[in-house]
């Protein structure tokens, strides 16, 4: 058993640990090296709790074997998950967190004495408190991503689910919560307790259904800094400065992210949070879009193309991570660089699922992430490309952005694809992106539809170069 | 009077958002994934609490109500501590930089 002073210094190393462990993402050079910081720092905050609780009877074995199983199951999937099911991973992980932060608050809950935050039903006023924000916010983060996780996976159907009275609905929610905090900390009932995390689960699941798939971006982002805030209270509770360090850098990550997202859609955090977008436009685009001329192509035609151009831009959207053609696509660059044309890949914002979502992909495929640019990076050189090849992407290329003011996504930075000299746009149908609106690049003169599946189009393609 | 140390506490609380806010503004936006699953990886540090919960009981049988909630919560917050670092580990390994050479 070791002092809790010594105990607390090295919570501060592991916290210290865990700020190098994001210090390093900022270049993917040294990324290793802070995920080993990382690792290092969740190695002591573990061993030294052990040394701390001094129990190594029984007991001890058993949380071995619990700790084992859950890092067997957690190694399985780690190696197993396909990259492109990267949203799915990190949204069931969050539930994961959320679920764990709720255990651990039942149970200092109902053994507060393990904890030194009083006795049953006499428990300390402010770690109650502490305790019932952990808890409820644990339980929110839960549900929330049990719901995103459906979402992504496509259990559950990604369009928005809104009914009346939705919003006062989720606000007289959010108040009773408020109030049950208050009547758990007048009263200390055990019934309070279960009452506030039914309800807390509850509007997780609320918060979240009316949310649509392309949104989740936004959601996972949150749900990320929900986890957090989760962990910080449990911190509070169990005055573990590596929680509370932990707890607040994964809380301004996400929330930072978040930002970043909306700012990618040019929507405010609360117009995503109340959800609905996407589902009202949708029926109002369908009778516009007929009549207009559009210029299809086939594989043939694009190979002819981007043979004779000397540079080529690359916007991959979901659409590609849906298709898994990141690898075919990689193999058509390839070709294309033999033949000495320059390509560069364009990444907005918010494609894909989750921030950094085509990165991965690209990376997974082998593509060097110094031909990956972000948009403000990138979008200059459309002036000067000879072709775009706008692939799984939709609404982050519509001009009408720029353009129309009456257009939901009005003010929203897209890629301006449609400076190129000419635009290959491979997609299964003319039909509408997740805004529901009607894609101006279309019909342009210099676009070329390529309808068909993105990763068999690709290959065509390939063989035709 | 002396400080309660629940404010020591608010203050490591609110120094580590700022230092959140301004690390994580510095991480490139091609990482933005693996940021995700390493912050879930670390904020499952929550397993310190659940350790505690089953160990640090004092009745006499290893399974109380309590420690049961402790033990899973072990294991689900295992799932995520070996999973998100290990997957992390895994995206950065593929993140390689262009080939000066050519072939």
């Amino acid at each position: 058993m070791i002092s809790s002073n010594l105990s607390a210094i090295f919570y501060l190393i592991s916290g210290v640990l865990f700020i190098l462990a994001l210090r390093g993402l900022s270049s993917p050079e040294t990324s290793r090296q802070g995920n080993f910081f990382g690792i290092l720092g969740m190695i002591i905050a573990i061993t030294v709790t052990f040394l701390s609780v001094g129990n190594f009877s029984t007991g001890f074995f058993v949380v071995l074997i619990f700790l084992l199983i859950g890092g067997l199951i957690g190694a399985f999937i780690a190696y197993k998950i396909p990259m492109t099911a990267m949203p799915e991973l990190v949204a069931g992980f969050h539930s994961l967190v959320g679920l764990a932060a709720v255990f651990v608050a039942v149970s200092a809950f109902l053994n507060p004495e393990a904890f030194n935050l009083g006795y049953p039903g006499d428990i300390k006023l402010a770690s109650l408190i502490e305790m019932s924000i952990g808890a409820a916010v644990g339980a929110i983060t839960f549900s929330g991503s049990i719901i995103a996780f459906l979402k992504l996976q496509g259990i559950m159907s990604g369009s928005p689910i809104t009914f009346k009275g939705q919003h006062p609905l989720n606000g007289l929610i959010l108040i009773s919560i408020v109030i049950l905090t208050y009547l758990l900390c007048s009263t200390q009932s055990s019934n309070i307790f279960w009452i506030l995390l039914a309800v807390s689960f509850l509007i997780g699941f609320l918060l979240i259904i009316p949310i649509g798939g392309a949104d989740m971006p936004v959601v996972i982002s949150m749900l990320n800094s929900y986890s957090g805030w989760a962990a910080a209270g449990i911190g509070f509770t169990l005055e573990n400065s590596a929680l509370i360090i932990t707890g607040a850098l994964v809380g301004s990550s996400g929330a930072i992210l978040s930002y970043i997202m909306c700012k990618g859609m040019n929507r405010s955090f609360f117009s995503v949070i109340l959800g609905g977008f996407g589902a009202t436009e949708q029926s109002s685009s369908s009778k516009s879009k007929e009549q207009k001329p559009v210029k299809s192509g086939n594989a043939d035609d694009a190979a002819f193309l981007m043979k004779n151009a000397s540079s080529v831009i690359i916007v991959p959207g979901y659409g590609m991570a849906v298709a898994q053609a990141q690898h075919a696509l990689r193999e058509m660059v390839d070709t294309l660089k033999k033949n000495d044309i320059k390509v560069s890949y364009a990444i907005h914002p918010v494609a894909g699922r989750m921030p950094g979502h085509m990165n991965v992909l690209l990376a997974e495929a082998n593509v060097p992430y110094d031909e990956v640019f972000e948009l403000e990076e990138i979008n200059n050189d459309f002036a000067n490309a000879d072709v775009a090849f706008v692939i799984g992407a939709n609404d982050v290329t519509n001009p009408v952005a720029k353009t129309d003011p009456q257009s939901p996504i009005y003010g929203m930075p897209v890629l301006d694809v449609e400076k190129c000299k000419s635009v290959l746009f491979v997609k299964r149908s003319l039909s509408p992106g997740y805004a529901g609106i009607d894609n101006d690049l279309f019909y342009k003169e210099n676009t070329l539809m390529l309808f068909a599946d993105a990763k068999k189009m690709t290959e065509d393609i390939t063989k035709n170069l | 009077m002396e400080i309660d140390p629940f404010i020591f506490r608010l203050s490591i609380f609110i120094l580590s958002i700022f230092i959140g806010y301004y690390v994580v503004w510095s991480v490139t936006p091609s990482l933005h994934t693996p940021l995700m699953s390493v912050t879930n990886a670390i904020s499952s540090v929550i397993i310190v609490g659940a350790i505690i919960a089953s160990l640090a009981g004092n009745s006499d049988t290893i399974f109380d109500t309590s420690s049961i909630f402790g033990f899973i919560a072990i294991s689900l917050a295992a799932i995520n501590i070996f999973g998100g670092f290990l997957v992390t580990q895994r995206m950065l390994a593929m993140y390689k930089k262009k080939k000066k050479n050519k072939e």
